[in-house]
């Protein structure tokens, strides 16, 4: 652990690597947290496989991939909208065609681009090799994104909890939707390089699930579950580092480990505490 | 007296099914109305269009004399209990404070003001010691009384509840009755799709039957008449027929 403390003086990549953890972290956790209120978790999964093809498109033309990876990502959101509002598919299935239609087309364009380490790394993510113009643009994402929610969290709020109040009283659900998806892209365009594609949907869902069964109130459960998302982002950093193992997998695998604690002994909605309750009640009653 | 509602001509249909015909009919401030006809009759249906909810096919909604959308705010929304989720991460008051959202607008966010009238919602349904408590926690009767809160926190003209009485508790049922009564009594109007039609006689000022269309509207004593009900449920009573008994 010292050791990693003074590498972390010593290099700075691996000061960058920390700092777009941390911000990863908090990010994952913030929107992650209205992902699963709104149970959109497989559409989490979708939108963070659905960014490929914008990728491997900007790496060609030779832009940001940020820009390829957004136009993608939401281009998927709203197509798997229409497909399941304009027929009997339902929207989980139209999830499955999409994203994956999405994905393979990515891996096609990455193969034509005859570079087998980009995907490699864009797939599960490489946070050791973080460059500057990546963690500037995590930071701008990441302001960008806790801007939105904190201006719009009532709105937010009202339409996570009961979408058709929101409508009745003038809110545009479905604008709210699709500004929501657009984040979701962007954070996921922001976590390719810690955490990669595939693993991107742990760290939305499981630090939130997490912070979930530990309070009751909303603005909580975003705190905790940010608190969540950096401490797996750090601690997973050091394996990675100290191991010599794939960031995502060791980042993910901390979060899991703190969802199983919750999972248990969460004080209210834990596992084991239900059960000790249960068995006073009984031992109660039979006294 | 004013219109608090007039529906004109209206038609509304899902992918060109037809839910409601041709439905007409006034209502003035000042009443407690109850929507109700037999199961599949388009109550559900009405209540949404009448909410903007849904798109409709023909025909014309006024509030207050103007069109849903210029009236949005005016109007408070009670949902069925069965279409929230009662895990969600918020507190009693806080779900009642979601009432103030509308008129706070964008980027404001309720202040002690707004925290305080919540409170005050909170004890005109006896819910006041409940205030921190997770929503999942109340009884449905509870839970409905949480949600009429939230609509009177709205401070609206209009309140719309859509069978608010389902799985609740006798006493749950007064309290709720009560304060729509009283929201009455202070010229607001309230519009109850319910079912109960045993009910329905002591609750309600006017009655609006529909199946399918309109079938009456007017003071719970013209409509409750037997050649006008059977008229609404005479699918649904066939089986008398069957049994001898005619109605």
């Amino acid at each position: 652990m010292i050791d990693f403390i003074e590498a972390i003086g010593q290099y700075e990549y691996l000061q960058k690597a920390l700092l777009t953890s941390i911000m990863v972290g908090i990010i994952c956790g913030v929107i992650g947290c209205f992902i699963i209120l709104r149970g959109m978790a497989l559409m989490g999964d979708a939108i963070s496989h659905a960014v490929l093809p914008g990728v491997a498109i900007s790496y060609m033309i030779g832009i940001n991939f940020f820009f390829g990876a957004v136009l993608t990502g939401v281009l998927t959101a709203i197509g798997i909208g229409f497909v399941s509002q304009n027929s009997r598919i339902k929207h989980d299935t139209s999830i499955g065609i999409l994203f994956t239609a999405a994905f393979a087309l990515g891996i096609i364009l990455i193969t034509i681009m005859k570079s087998s380490t980009d995907l490699y790394h864009i797939l599960f993510g490489n946070v050791l090799a973080v460059k500057p113009s990546d963690m500037w643009l995590t930071l701008v994402i990441g302001i960008i994104v806790l801007l939105t929610v904190y201006l719009f969290y009532k709105e937010l709020l009202v339409t996570s909890f009961d979408p058709t109040m929101a409508q009745a009283y003038g809110l545009s659900t479905k604008m709210i939707h699709y500004a929501l998806m657009t984040l979701l892209t962007m954070v996921t365009v922001a976590s390719l390089q810690t955490v990669g594609i595939v693993l991107v949907v742990a760290m939305l869902i499981t630090p939130a699930a997490t912070a979930y069964l530990l309070t009751d109130r909303l603005w909580i459960m975003i705190f905790l579950s940010s608190a969540v998302g950096v401490i797996s982002s750090v601690i997973g950093l050091y394996f990675s580092f100290t191991y010599n193992l794939a960031s995502g997998a060791t980042i993910v695998l901390i979060a899991t480990l703190l969802f199983t604690i919750a999972f248990f002994f969460s004080p209210k909605y834990g596992l084991v505490w239900r059960w000790i309750k249960v068995k006073r009640k009984r031992s109660a009653l039979a006294d | 007296m004013k219109m608090a509602l007039s529906v004109n001509d209206l038609h509304v249909s899902y992918y060109g099914n037809e839910a409601i015909t041709n439905v007409n009919f006034t209502i003035e401030k000042g009443n407690l109305v109850g929507i109700i006809g037999p199961n599949g009759a388009g109550k559900s249906t009405l209540l949404k269009a009448l909410l903007g909810l849904i798109p409709i096919d023909k025909g014309n909604i006024r509030i207050c004399g103007k069109q849903v959308y210029e009236t949005r705010k005016k109007v408070a929304y009670v949902p069925q209990r069965n279409d929230i989720d009662w895990d969600f991460p918020i507190t009693v008051v806080d779900s009642v404070l979601i009432g103030t959202y509308p008129k706070l607008g964008l980027f404001k966010r309720p202040k002690k003001k707004e925290k305080e009238w919540a409170y005050e919602c909170l004890q005109q349904v006896h819910m006041e010691d409940f205030a921190h408590r997770q929503i999942g926690e109340l009884s449905g009767g509870q839970q409905q009384r949480v949600f009429l809160a939230r609509a009177l926190a709205q401070q609206s003209d209009l309140f719309f509840l859509d069978e608010p009485f389902v799985g609740v508790d006798v006493s749950s049922e007064k309290t709720i009755i009560n304060v729509l009564k009283e929201l009455r009594d202070e010229g607001k109007t309230v519009f109850v799709v319910h079912h109960d039609l045993s009910k329905a006689h002591s609750y309600f000022d006017q009655l609006v039957l529909i199946n399918k269309e309109l079938i009456e509207c007017g003071e719970v004593e013209s409509v409750f008449r037997p050649e006008v009900m059977a008229k609404a449920y005479k699918d649904q009573f066939s089986f008398l027929n069957e049994v001898g008994i005619n109605v």
